[in-house]
């Protein structure tokens, strides 16, 4: 949020020191307006150019544009940082797969259901595709229509209509248009056309320009065509040239406050070489794009790229830790084992993870490790003997089970002769990574 | 009407160090090739602000011994030369274009092999003998070990100018003395942590190591495992050194194939998790894009094994460079 001064706020009172905001000058009424302890209404004075002027300058530098609808709405920008340990990344990047208009039928529904296949599982948290681009290849404006709606039938993923035809865009919001689509993109030329759309069917817009000067300068004319829900689509010659753009459109946002491009980023990428287009894909939501929008459709392709983002839009300044308590895997029997881990989250998850792929059921004692890894918290004593003890003790788990084993992490070995000695069981250890543990368990675990 | 643009360009008051790798003939040693890194006065790759005087270097990993537990997506590119570090690095240098070598001594590893400081000198003779590229030699992360073996490495590559590492803030002295005595330069461990990593910084310097002889290791990450940390810890170093550091202004290496492969996204096959796709692509899909990610953040050395990896960051490096066009 771009903060105003309170003289810039008294700049646009009344200035008559009347008292009827309960403050006793207009001096003293800004500055509480600026400290964010009131707000501007509470001066019954204040001129509606006034009102319009602060609201303005008050605006986020960085507007939050809604694509898509219903529980399927997806935000894009609302960014508030260059990087990410400064607060956090807000809004992951939108990752969407290219669908044109010049297959099949048979082709086009194929490749609808396996992007919307492509959805996946990591520590707790789904991740997967979010959006459909579908690109007008063809000629023929109905067959760009047709696609549409096959993706806006066989797909509950936000749309993404890439066409330079605003007859065929037309025909296709036609049918799709309470989705909320992006529409993809006003340019230069077709800039009056594709405003209307918009603002006819109530749906944001992308602005394709080969410079930012050119970027800038048509987003003025948007807006004074009165859309307001805007994506910047900067043409892009190289991983370089992106880089600088992006990069570039970030800090005049935030650090300028220069409005003309205070929107989200798309960036469209084409891949004939997975590896190529993943590079691309990555540097683009490590640094700065709100939606990329790529070729590629492979499982093998999409998960590192879904990490990617999942790991650069993890908050810093929530400490990744699960709650400490008795978790179980499957249906516990009294010949279940029982194994110790850490709150950290990557490392419950990977453990949980792992015992599934076991299909042993079984318990998961977790120590409070104030969201350390099993490393890391050995080295800062809070995993100890007594604090696994102490753990295991209070969920009352070894009084569940028929045996008195307990299963501890391979990197502290060191510790089983002190919990064999404090909890009066017998101390088993476990494997060093948690990719040991479906062999451990199949092989090694007996009660 | 044409639109001005506010300048956004930054002027950055400290550049990061420039360090060079390996010596010919004429400065003592036997390297064919040297290998230049740092230099940058503008974050990674912002052509457009400042320069980046040096692309970032691709190190190949080879091993003292063969690998017992590397994935058949790695083993079928070098069970054929594994047998021998020699011939295992003039395979990477020649066919895979390494621009250096990542010697790792897991032979010596107590829990491995247990091998002894003449066996870790041959290995690293046998490396500087097959190929001309400059040689980093990394420990086994065993204090005591280290200490006892790298003397001998030390001197084995005296006057060859190589990368040795790690010393950390509990083990320091030795390495750090030895790279003195026999002009090796040398890398800080430091656990994820921008304040240790300055610290180990300033430990070796108080024993009169050149700064400029650094590289700091600031640990690193799988993609999925932690990536994210290292990430930022890496963005908030560089960023340092860039506003004046002189303790953080070192280049950055990432040990990247050590992490990756020992994961199951990169490790696991079709057959076990089909819904994660062909390994074959999944496994050095997942080195390289840890590796596309720690270019943005600074990595100046990322080490890495599979061929397809190293290829690819390749050319993702030459394209930011500005070098390639889509």
């Amino acid at each position: 949020m771009a903060k105003l001064t309170g003289i810039e706020i008294y700049k646009h009172l009344p200035k008559t020191n009347c008292g009827d905001c309960n403050f006793p000058t207009c001096m003293a009424f800004a500055m509480q307006v600026a400290a964010k302890k009131v707000g501007l209404e509470q001066c019954p004075h204040v001129s509606a150019e006034a009102k319009a002027a602060l609201s303005e300058a008050q605006a986020p530098p960085m507007r939050t544009v809604t694509i898509g609808a219903g529980d399927r709405a997806l935000k894009l920008g609302g960014e508030t940082v260059l990087f990410r340990h400064e607060e956090k990344f807000h809004h992951p990047t939108v990752i969407a797969v290219r669908v044109r208009d010049d297959l099949s039928e048979s082709e086009l529904v194929q490749r609808i259901e396996k992007i919307n296949q492509l959805q996946f599982v990591r520590v707790g948290q789904l991740i997967g595709v979010n959006a459909i681009a579908l690109e007008q290849a063809a000629q023929d404006a109905s067959r760009f229509a047709q696609a549409v709606k096959l993706a806006a039938e066989k797909s509950p993923l936000a749309l993404i209509l890439s066409s330079a035809d605003p007859q065929a865009l037309t025909e296709a919001l036609k049918i799709c248009a309470e989705r909320r689509p992006l529409l993809c993109a006003a340019t230069k030329e077709n800039l009056k056309e594709f405003a209307t759309l918009a603002k006819e069917f109530k749906c944001p817009l992308a602005v394709h320009a080969a410079t930012l000067e050119e970027l800038a300068e048509l987003t003025q004319q948007i807006r004074s065509l009165g859309v307001e829900d805007l994506v910047l689509h900067p043409e892009i010659t190289g991983l370089a040239d992106g880089l600088a753009k992006l990069t570039q459109l970030r800090r005049l946002a935030l650090e300028k406050n220069f409005r003309a491009v205070g929107y989200p980023v798309m960036v469209s990428v084409t891949g004939s070489d997975p590896f190529l287009e993943t590079a691309y894909v990555a540097t683009f939501v490590c640094k700065y794009a709100s939606l990329v929008v790529m070729d590629g459709a492979e499982r093998s392709q999409l998960l590192p790229i879904l990490t990617a983002r999942q790991n650069i839009f993890t908050d810093p300044q929530v400490p990744n830790a699960v709650e400490a308590k008795l978790y179980k895997v499957g249906e516990p029997t009294p010949q279940s084992p029982v194994l110790v881990t850490t709150n950290f989250a990557l490392t419950y998850f990977t453990v949980e993870g792992e015992v599934e792929n076991s299909r042993v059921p079984s318990y998961i004692a977790v120590v409070d490790t104030g969201g350390l890894g099993v490393l890391n918290a050995y080295a800062d004593d809070k995993l100890t003997a007594e604090a696994i003890v102490k753990a295991v003790k209070s969920y009352g788990v070894m009084e569940q089970v028929a045996h008195k084993k307990l299963v501890i992490p391979g990197l502290v070995a060191v510790l089983k002769g002190e919990i064999e000695d404090l909890g009066g069981w017998e101390v088993l250890v476990g494997p060093e990574e948690a990719a040991g543990i479906p062999a451990y368990l199949k092989n090694e675990w007996k009660t | 009407m044409p639109v001005a643009i506010p300048d956004v360009k930054k002027t950055w008051p400290n550049a990061i160090n420039v360090v060079t790798l390996g010596a010919t003939k004429e400065e003592g040693g036997t390297r064919t090739v040297k290998v230049t890194v740092g230099g940058a006065t503008a974050l990674p790759f912002h052509h457009f602000e400042d320069k980046m005087p040096y692309p970032p270097a691709i190190a190949m990993e080879v091993w003292d011994v063969a690998p017992q537990d590397w994935p058949d997506a790695l083993a079928e590119h070098f069970q054929d030369v594994w047998h021998d570090p020699g011939l295992w690095a003039k395979k990477c240098v020649e066919q895979y274009g390494a621009d250096l070598i990542c010697l790792r001594l897991a032979g010596c590893d107590p829990v491995r092999q247990n091998r002894g400081p003449h066996e870790a000198a041959q290995a690293v003779k046998r490396v500087l003998e097959s190929v001309g590229v400059p040689l980093i030699v990394w420990g086994t992360g065993n204090d005591d070990k280290d200490n006892e073996i790298f003397p001998a490495v030390a001197e084995a590559a005296s006057g060859e100018n190589c990368l040795l590492g790690t010393i950390t803030e509990d083990n320091y002295k030795t390495l750090v003395a030895l790279c003195t005595a026999y002009k090796h330069k040398v890398i800080a461990e430091s656990p994820c942590d921008v304040n240790i990593a300055k610290q180990v910084n300033i430990l070796a310097t108080d024993m009169g190591f050149k700064p400029e002889d650094i590289v700091i290791y600031p640990t690193s990450a799988a993609l999925g495992y932690g990536l994210e940390y290292v990430y930022s810890v890496m963005e908030r170093a560089r960023l340092a050194a860039l506003r004046g550091d002189k303790m953080l202004s070192q280049p950055m290496i990432c040990d990247i194939g050590i992490e990756v492969w020992g994961v199951k996204e990169a490790k696991a096959s079709e057959r076990e998790l089909p819904e994660w796709g062909a390994q074959k692509e999944r496994g050095p899909l997942w080195e390289a894009t840890t590796a596309y990610v720690y270019l943005l953040a600074g990595a100046d050395i990322l080490i890495l094994r599979h061929p397809k990896a190293v290829a690819s960051v390749r050319e993702v490096i030459k394209q930011l460079m500005g070098d390639g066009l889509t």
